[in-house]
């Protein structure tokens, strides 16, 4: 039987590992390299890796490693695709297949589109057709507003108008392979996901839905698995405080009653 | 005992890098090449693949030597290891985007994958269990799960061909193959300690 996928999400921000709350504070969390071998020890299913850069200042602190912004984001990638061998979606300022391509030939296996995808139908569909649906993510941001939720894209500043029903569903038709559904309100809240929203998109698409943002506990975990359709569960935040996050959430998860591969530890 | 040399063949698949980032980080001498002389000096190739069956096949005739890979793995029997697309051409047919030839050194066709209500493709980890003993598949447990992205698979002929399976909805063949020609859909480059351990199974035929 197929799994259900646990997902660490990585977000960089002027080559830092960085905390996010509410999409607008940005607390450092040190070397992202670091972290992607940690997770990877724990056996981590996946990793989604965003970089969340606002402009193209970059912290001259990171000189000394010899990376900067976008560049060296995609050199951080070329590194981490040489130490780690799981499926690795990355994810943050891609605006053609250019950049998909690059991404794929680093050792990418999908990409995540998140605010081109608004701004540019188009560029989904071509990407599903190029490259295959499996590896086109689009993650899409949810706000709750007066009139009800609504998907937000430029980092969660700009309102598209767009429910998220059918914002997920033009998606999918266009050829979205996956759907990473986060919630800004719950983002690095630590009160767990927005069940009624994942429900809600995970009923009615068929692709793969993975549910991201606000979990503090691993029942969030279970939570999100028992109540909703989502395929794969994902947070950020929660698995850079405990040592050996992954394996004691998966651990966790089988040990009630999930379906999710067994928790294990590797040597690398 | 001869020195092993993997070749991953080369022929404008985009993972060609991640199979060999992971036979390197095992210790294992290897090239990337569609090189005659690199291919034959090889003790053992490897076919990557990502991408459809069709445009695949395409590029494997327009970039390999595939008289010479022919001769080397058919007749002299060296060993050979498809994965995911790379494991589909071994088929007569594919039907993927329409009729495609494969190159048949496994009897049967690849045909999508029967999964009821469950989306294709078929993305995550999924088990994989023996239905008969295999070199490739030594020292498993019983369950062992393997990373798959496909929506294609491959239907043999002969059931003798059929190593292993994994079920989506319906059974599929997940490892395949007949004497010295393997073959994987999962990715063993994306499937962590799994993965390490079948490539170093495959090492082990000579």
């Amino acid at each position: 039987m197929k799994k259900n996928r646990v997902i660490p999400v990585l977000l960089l921000k002027n080559g830092w590992l960085v905390q996010s709350r509410g999409f607008s504070r940005h607390q450092n969390l040190g070397n992202p390299i670091d972290a992607v071998k940690r997770l990877s020890k724990w056996a981590s299913d996946e990793l989604v890796y965003l970089d969340i850069s606002r402009d193209n200042i970059y912290d001259t602190r990171r000189d000394d490693q010899g990376y900067k912004n976008i560049s060296s984001f995609l050199g951080i990638i070329e590194n981490i695709s040489k130490e780690v061998f799981m499926p690795m979606t990355i994810g943050g300022k891609i605006k053609n297949l250019n950049d998909i391509e690059d991404r794929l030939l680093l050792g990418a296996d999908k990409v995540s589109i998140n605010t081109e995808a608004y701004n540019n139908n188009k560029l989904i569909e071509d990407a599903a057709k190029e490259f295959g649906s499996q590896c086109i993510v689009v993650s899409m941001d949810v706000k709750k507003t007066e009139l009800g939720n609504r998907v937000f894209t430029k980092f969660g500043k700009e309102d598209t108008g767009y429910g998220p029903l059918y914002w997920a569903k033009l998606m999918e038709d266009y050829g979205a392979g996956e759907i990473l559904l986060n919630s800004i309100d719950r983002d690095g809240s630590g009160e767990g996901y927005d069940i009624e929203l994942l429900d809600q998109i995970s009923s009615e698409c068929s692709c793969p839905i993975i549910a991201f943002g606000g979990v503090g506990e691993w029942e969030h975990f279970k939570e999100a698995l028992d109540k909703t359709n989502v395929d794969s569960v994902a947070a950020a935040n929660i698995f850079q405080y405990t040592d050996q996050s992954v394996y004691m959430a998966k651990k966790y998860l089988s040990n009630n009653g999930c379906n999710v591969r067994k928790p294990d530890l590797l040597k690398i | 005992m001869e020195e092993k040399l993997v070749c991953v063949l080369d022929y404008g698949s985009g993972n060609v890098g991640s199979v060999s980032n992971l036979l390197q980080h095992l210790g294992i001498n290897t090239i990337i090449s569609n090189k005659e002389k690199e291919i034959q000096k090889s003790t053992h190739l490897i076919l990557p693949g990502v991408g459809s069956f069709g445009s695949a096949m395409e590029k494997i005739r327009k970039n390999l030597p595939m008289t010479l890979i022919e001769d080397d793995v058919v007749y002299k029997k060296k060993p050979f290891l498809g994965i995911c697309i790379g494991m589909q051409v071994l088929a007569n047919y594919g039907f993927e985007f329409g009729k495609h030839d494969g190159l048949g050194w496994i009897e049967g066709n690849v045909e999508k994958i029967d999964s009821g209500d469950n989306p294709l493709p078929h993305i995550g980890w999924n088990n994989v269990t023996s239905v008969q003993e295999s070199k490739l598949m030594m020292g498993f447990e019983e369950i062992n799960d393997f990373y798959f992205v496909n929506s294609y698979c491959f239907k043999v002929q002969n059931e003798s061909n059929l190593i292993a399976e994994t079920t989506y909805h319906k059974n599929f063949a997940s490892v395949i193959g007949r004497d010295n020609i393997l073959g994987v859909q999962f990715h063993p480059e994306k499937s962590q300690g799994a993965g390490q351990k079948i490539i170093k199974n495959f090492l082990e035929y000579k």
